[in-house]
Parts: structure tokens; sequence; C-alpha cells
């Protein structure tokens, strides 16, 4: 495998392949026989004799759509028709394969449209390239007098006309152009406009293949006991009467805890059941939620670290009034609808793996390196992922180490499935970080913003990560993103970041920092221009600068979609909050009720302005899946902590998720932009719960500094 | 033995009787459609025809079965669930697409029992599936669209 990824390496420097780059070495007898495969131009096109056109996807699905737009990319340039077109996802191969924002195999930040805009435009270039060269040299016709359209290569001189399978065994012998052009956006066929997802139809009748449908000869179904409080450890186990559960082949100590073998789930499950587990809680966090918060909030008043500084903040002691808010939020799981997993099969010196790995980058040779074999002997299928929202892209490599520690210490060769149940997935951490901030901003005697100072207290999401370097040794940006770098005139202006210390591990939950900053800052923006008897709309395009003018669309968009015309219209209240998150600008409308003291959400106007749109049906379902997501976690989730240091929550009786009877009504608008596309998987959150906040505060009066709504208490 | 009927076949399974449905009909009988979410009936990822009512098999054990007909996603067919899915291609409903077997369950037996769904019908016959992508919109639409179709 090493030789292989060599050679594959030096010919793609050049702008080759993976077949033609294994085969030219060896000249003309391996070059027939590469011809019988498909025609591969590089590491992500295969056409076959059949027409059908496959796209290798570099970024996981997990419900985002890249099959769908990475693939419209390839076939926009290699003008195929849709109809022909289909997604693979691509092994773990960090050279041919890296997510080109972070030169690591990874999928997150909503990069992936981002990143290969350019490259997946290039590879479906090259091929049609290729495919027009052997046509021309098969009819004996210029090249420059072929066409190409929705799958057919013709010549309209001579009459011929062909299909890519026809010509894909020619294609395949001829050099790969190094630098094809690419169309102008005008000549886009298929970017910019709908077209059916390539995963729907598997996925609308039971027959897509996620991990765990995954099922290999003599597997057996490993389920892991951790330790119920975060730094507890294994002090010993009985296994006896696991053991006796008919199924259950082995039980082993594995770094993470103590892990159940059987030959199925159920029995693994009840072997588990029946484990005794003597945990040594020496190193446990004991602290509750409440007592947490209070250290937060401690360090949020010493003022932290500055990490962004404009002006000078004594402009707040001559304020005519100033207003203080501290906010406090939970920490948050994941919760994807499928539950962490991974099968792993050991044999012959080799590891197989297969699972959603988000971070194959990181998952191969954290396995390799537990296994001690090499990297290139550790293969991992990225599958079809049920959800993630930031779960499965772990800097810790957890999951797959889990799954290599249960292969090792199995003591054989074989193949074992990975389960956490939906128990494991909300008590077993890597949570949002809980968070505190702390806002004080003064106005002028003309309702003007002279100061605003903002600290947050939280957990570095980086720290202690494979990623860590990545901070070389300043503040984690990720952690507070969204609390510095506002468009806002806001005169001058002070970020704070207190880091804090808690052995409760963290992890990015879809839009990060913003999942936070974003509440804090369009809440308390919103109370000081009511303050200063500002509408809130108006009043926020007051503070933009001149040049804002991004901004300004989404936000004036998503005021005439709704209509606005002030914050209480009869018994509904509406608010608004814009945030740019991934470098993607939106602004959100909500309307709300008064349903027996309790907000109820009807309506909610998204105008979202991400560059050119390339597949405006995948942008406006991510916007809808957005708003949806953060609402029900606005409503109801959070997780915490009893006196004595135990997860409260266990599954979606106590850890709710949104239902369809509280989903709004959700309208979408996409700006039109001929700018480079950015990131859509994201960036529909962050605005939703702020401006939920500000209709409440603006029907009700209440204000609403802790989420979630419906749970404000902590213990 | 458990005897019981999965999409028209005849099984007899000598199982632990404790065991859902669910892992019967995944671990034995590789029927990999039906989803594990939750395993206390709480998202609906589950869901299986039992003796044609929709049922969660995560909280089915297998012997409350015998005897019983059970059709998975796998094997349902009619009018209403190709309408079901012809809608959910229509307008790409699934998102990661977990969920989504449960939900075209959930579904089909809505409109099996009511025709033409108001979103209030709909609502409550749904509010069992849990779609953590929140593809709840499209969902709503999709029924209505459905149900459009079956009256022709």
């Amino acid at each position: 495998m090493a030789r292989i990824q060599t050679t594959r390496r030096g010919v793609l420097a050049g702008g080759a392949g993976l077949l033609l780059g294994l085969t030219l070495p060896f000249g003309r007898g391996m070059a027939q026989q590469a011809a019988t495969g498909p025609f591969a131009p590089n590491a992500f096109v295969r056409i076959g004799t059949d027409d059908v056109v496959t796209v290798m996807i570099k970024h996981i699905e997990m419900g985002q759509g890249p099959y769908t737009g990475l693939a419209t990319l390839v076939a926009e340039e290699l003008d195929a028709d849709w109809s022909q077109m289909r997604a693979e996802g691509a092994p773990a191969d960090g050279q041919a394969y890296a997510n080109l924002a972070m030169g690591v195999q990874l999928t997150g930040g909503s990069t992936a449209i981002a990143n290969s805009f350019m490259q997946m435009r290039k590879a479906g270039a090259a091929a049609r390239a290729m495919l027009v060269a052997a046509a021309a040299e098969e009819w004996g016709v210029p090249a420059a007098e072929i066409t190409v359209k929705a799958g057919v290569v013709a010549h309209e001189g001579t009459g011929r006309s062909s299909g890519f399978g026809a010509l894909s065994q020619a294609a395949s012998r001829l050099p790969v152009p190094e630098d094809p052009p690419v169309k102008a956006a005008e000549d886009f066929v298929l970017i910019g406009t709908d077209r059916p997802k390539l995963d729907t139809v598997a996925k609308s009748n039971g027959s897509a293949q996620f991990t765990m449908d995954v099922y290999r000869d003599n597997m057996l179904t490993v389920l892991v006991a951790h330790p119920p409080k975060f730094g507890a450890t294994v002090a010993g186990f009985d296994d006896g009467d696991a053991l006796a559960v008919p199924g259950v082949e082995m039980v082993r100590q594995i770094p993470s805890g103590v892990a159940v073998y059987a030959t199925n789930t159920f029995a693994a499950m009840k072997g588990r059941n029946a484990l005794k587990v003597d945990w040594d809680m020496t190193g446990a966090e004991t602290r509750s939620t409440a007592q947490m918060f209070d250290s937060y909030s401690a360090a949020a008043a010493e003022g932290g670290q500055t990490v962004e500084e404009t002006g000078d903040l004594s402009a707040l002691d001559g304020a005519a009034q100033v207003l203080e808010a501290e906010y406090r939020f939970p920490f948050l799981a994941h919760a994807p609808m499928e539950p962490l997993d991974a099968v792993i099969e050991l044999g012959g010196e080799r590891a197989e793996m297969w699972f959603g790995s988000q971070f194959p980058g990181l998952d191969q040779p954290t396995v390799a390196e537990i296994l001690g074999l090499p990297q290139d002997d550790v293969k991992i299928n990225v599958l079809l992922a049920g959800g993630s929202f930031g779960r499965r892209a772990q800097g810790t490599a957890h999951l797959a180490a889990e799954a290599a520690e249960v292969a090792k210490a199995a003591g054989r060769d074989g193949a074992f499935k990975l389960v956490w149940t939906r128990e494991d997935d909300v008590k077993g951490g890597h949570y949002r970080p809980m968070t505190v901030h702390r806002l004080r901003a003064g106005l002028d005697a003309d309702g003007n913003i002279v100061g605003w100072e903002n600290v947050v207290a939280n957990q570095s999401i980086l720290r202690g990560t494979a990623m860590e370097m990545m901070l070389q040794g300043g503040p984690d940006a990720t952690s507070y993103e969204g609390s510095t770098n506002l468009p806002y005139q806001f005169g001058a202006s002070r970020i704070g970041w207190a880091e804090m210390e808690n052995p409760v591990s963290v992890l990015w939950w879809r839009s990060v920092g913003h999942t936070h900053t974003a509440y804090a800052v369009e809440t308390f923006l919103d109370e000081l221009l009511a303050a200063a008897g500002k509408d809130p709309v108006q009043g926020r395009l007051d503070l933009l600068p001149g040049d804002a003018a991004r901004e300004r669309g989404v936000i004036e968009k998503v005021a005439e979609m709704s209509g606005w015309s002030g914050s209480v219209r009869g018994d509904k209240g509406y608010g608004v909050a814009y945030t740019k998150s991934f470098n993607t600008y939106v602004a959100e409308v909500v309307e709300i009720e008064d349903r027996g003291g309790s907000p109820h959400v009807t309506r909610v106007w998204c105008a979202v302005d991400c560059g050119i749109a390339v597949n405006p049906n995948v942008i406006r379902a991510q916007m809808e899946g957005g708003i949806g997501y953060a609402l029900g976690t606005a409503l109801h989730d959070r997780i915490s902590f009893s006196p004595g240091g135990e997860v409260e929550q266990s599954n979606f009786d106590d850890y709710p998720m949104l239902r369809i009877s509280e989903m709004p009504q959700v309208e979408v608008e996409i700006i039109q932009s001929d700018a480079d596309p950015t990131g859509v998987g994201e960036p529909g959150v962050p605005p939703l719960a702020p401006a939920m906040a500000n209709a409440w505060r603006a029907l009700t009066g209440n204000r609403q500094y802790e989420l979630p709504f419906g749970g404000g208490s902590v213990a | 033995m458990t005897t019981f009927r999965v999409n028209g076949q005849d099984h007899d399974l000598d199982i632990d009787p404790d065991t859902p449905l669910l892992w019967v009909l995944r671990d034995e009988l590789r029927l990999t459609g039906t989803k594990f979410g939750c395993g206390i009936a709480q998202c609906g990822a589950c869901t299986v025809m039992m003796n044609g009512m929709p049922r969660r098999a995560c909280v089915t054990p297998i012997s409350m079965v015998e005897g019983s007909e059970i059709t998975t996603i796998e094997g349902m067919d009619g009018p209403e669930i190709s309408a079901v899915q012809a809608a959910w291609e229509a307008i790409d409903v699934p998102q990661c697409g977990w969920c989504q077997s449960g939900q075209v369950m959930s579904a089909t037996a809505l409109l099996q029992q009511i025709p033409n769904p108001t979103d209030e019908e709909i609502n409550h016959a749904m509010a069992g599936n849990v779609c953590r992508c929140a593809t709840y919109v499209r969902i709503r639409q999709a029924i209505h669209d459905a149900a459009a179709t079956l009256e022709g």
C-alpha cells in the first residue's frame, strides 16, 4: 500500500490520476490491464463503460448534502446528465482526499463546498477534456469542433456522437491535462438549479447502508461500560454474571472502560447490565452544574484575557445609561439519531473499518498506532452517518480508538461492531461547552451605543486534542467566535475570554462558538436598542458601516420577507437576529405566540447569503433543519450534573428532541451572489434562538438569560 | 421457539424471549431498514407494522410477536407507501436519513387511516417520530402531497 500511495502522490502533484499514475511507470502491458477498469482520470471521477459517472466524495454524507453537492460540481464541468451521476464515500487517504481548507481529511466548519468548489470542477473538466480528445482521435476531427451536452459527446460536421462509456477506454490512455479550463459562471447549467439528491431514494426505502447495518462473518457486537463520572477509572470488575448471559463471549478491560462482547446486540446489552464494575472515583469530577456555573461566573467577572479591543472602554464611565447582564448556557449533547458505532475487522496483519469517520485524517493514524500497524494497513471505509452535528469529528479520535482497543483486547483476529446506546451517547460527554457570558454596554443621551464589553468563560475545545497546535499558544477562538469581529459600530469595545478547567469533555457542536455567542450578542443588542427606543431592524442597520453590503442585504431581505413592522402585532411577537458564521451571512425573523406562559414559535423567515448557490434546494433544507435543530435546543435541552457529578439526562425522554408539532413554518430566501460559495450546514442555527428570545421579550417583557427556555433552573 | 411472519415469510426462531423485535429483525434477519434510535419508544426510528398497525419494535419483546404478521419497510407494498415514497423523493425530505424509514412507516399508517389529514392530524400522528435533522417542514408537505396523489 505504501508503494501505491507514494506513486500516486508523485503523479497527482502533476495533475494525473489514480489508475494512470499506477500504470504509467510499468509500460504498455499494465496500461492495457488498467484499461479494463473504469476510466479514472483522478482520485475523484470514475466513468464506467455503462456511462455511469461515480464521484468519490471526500466529505462524509451525514445529511448536509455533499454527495449531491460535490457530484454537481463534477457533473457541471463534465457536462454530464444528472441521471448518470452516482456518489460514493471516499476512503481514508489523506493525500488524495484532504480538506483543502484544513490540510487533513476532515469534514467540518461547513467547508465541504467551499474547499471543493474548484477542485471538483477541475476534476470534472479534466475528464471532459480527455473524453473530447479521445473522440477527436477516434473520429479524426478537431477537438475544438466537438461539443458535450448532457452526457453526449458530439461532432456536428460528421454527425458522430457517443456517450461517455464508449469513449472511456480510449480516454483512459490519454495524458491527464494539468490545468483544464473551467466554465464561466454564466455558462453554468447545473450549478444554481435544483435537482434530485443522490441519496434520497435509498434513504426513503430503508436500503441506505449505515455503520450499524454492516454485518461481517462471525462478528461480535460490543458494548462498553463507561465511567459514571468524568475522571473516574476502572478499579476492578466481576464478569461472572455477564458471562452467564447466553451469547456473551468475553469481557475485557480497555482504557475507556470494560467491554462486553456478544454474538448479538441484545445479548451485549444484557451482558453489560449484568456486569459489575468497581469504579475508582479518586479523580472524578463531583461538582454540580450550579457549582460549575458559580466558578464560571466568578471568572467572567474578573474579565478574562483580552482577545479583541477597540478604542477606550472608559467611554462607559460617561454613559447616560449602562446595561449589564449575565448569560448562562448549559452543556449540550449532539444526539445524532444514529448513535456512535464502528465496525473493525482484524486479520492478516491488517485492519479494515467501516464507520461514519468524519476525521479520517486522525482516525486512521490513531488506530494504526494502537494496533501497531503501518497506517497504510488500516483501511477506513467512510459510510453514511445518521447525523453528526460535530459529534463524529473528534480531535481525540476517541471512537476509532475505542474500536481499535476493543479489537486489540479481544486477543484474536475477527470482526467487532462497537455500539453506543442512546444512554451512552447522552451521558458520554464531548458536549458543547457550558458557557457564561458577562455583558456590559453603555448608551449616550441620544441612545447611541458608546461602549461594549463581553467576557466569555468556558473551556477550550481544541486544548488537549490533536488540533491544539492550531492555537500556537494563543487563545482558542472556537470557544468565543461570534463575540469578536462583529460588524456593528459600538464605539469602544473589549472582548475577554476566561479559559475554564473542567474534566467534562467538550467538542464542537453545530455552529460551535456561535451557538452561544450569537444568543448573548443579539439579545443584549436588542435590549440596548429597546432602551434607546430604536426599532430592532433599523437599529441594527444603523450600526453597520457603509461597506457592510452583505450584512445589510440579509437583514433587509428578511425584514421584507416577514413584512417587518415592529416587534408586536396583535397577539404575536416578532424578533430578528443576524449572524455571520462560517463566512455565510444569515438573518432570521421569528414569530412567536404566548401559549399559557410558554413560547410557541409559529413562523420563521430566513435570508441567507452563501455566495454562489450550488444547490438551492440543499441550502434551503439546511436552513430549515438548522432552524429546527436550534429551536428544539432552545426550548428543551441541557446536560446538567447532579450534586456529586453525575449526568442527569439519559435519553430522549429527559433530553427531548424537537417534534413535528413544534416545528414552525419556515420560509428561506437565498441572496443572489457571484461570490465564492460558503458553508450552509451550520449557519442556519445561530440566529434562531436570539431572534426567538427577542420576540418573546417584545411580546411578554420576559428576558431569558439562561437556556433552555423550558428548563432554566439548574441543580 | 417463536413463530411469526415477516414480510410474508414464516420464521421459527429459538431466541431469548426478551429480545426486542428490533434486534431480531436486524441481527437475525438482517432487515436493517428498521433503525435503532433510543430503545425506549421515544423516537420512532424502529417503527414497523404488526398485524397492520404501526408499532415500536425496540420495546416489543419477540415473545409478544408469536403468531403475528410483521411488515418492515423492506416488505411494504400498496398505494399509500408508494405515494409516500414518491412524495419523499419529489421534495428530497431526508437529510441524514437515519429516522426516515420510521417516518415513512408512520406516514403510510396515517394515510391508511386518514386519507387526507390536516396539519393537526399530521402533527398528532407523526409526533412520535423524531428527526434530529428537523426535516419536519418537508415531512408535513410530503404527506399532503402523497394524500393529493392518492385522491387522484
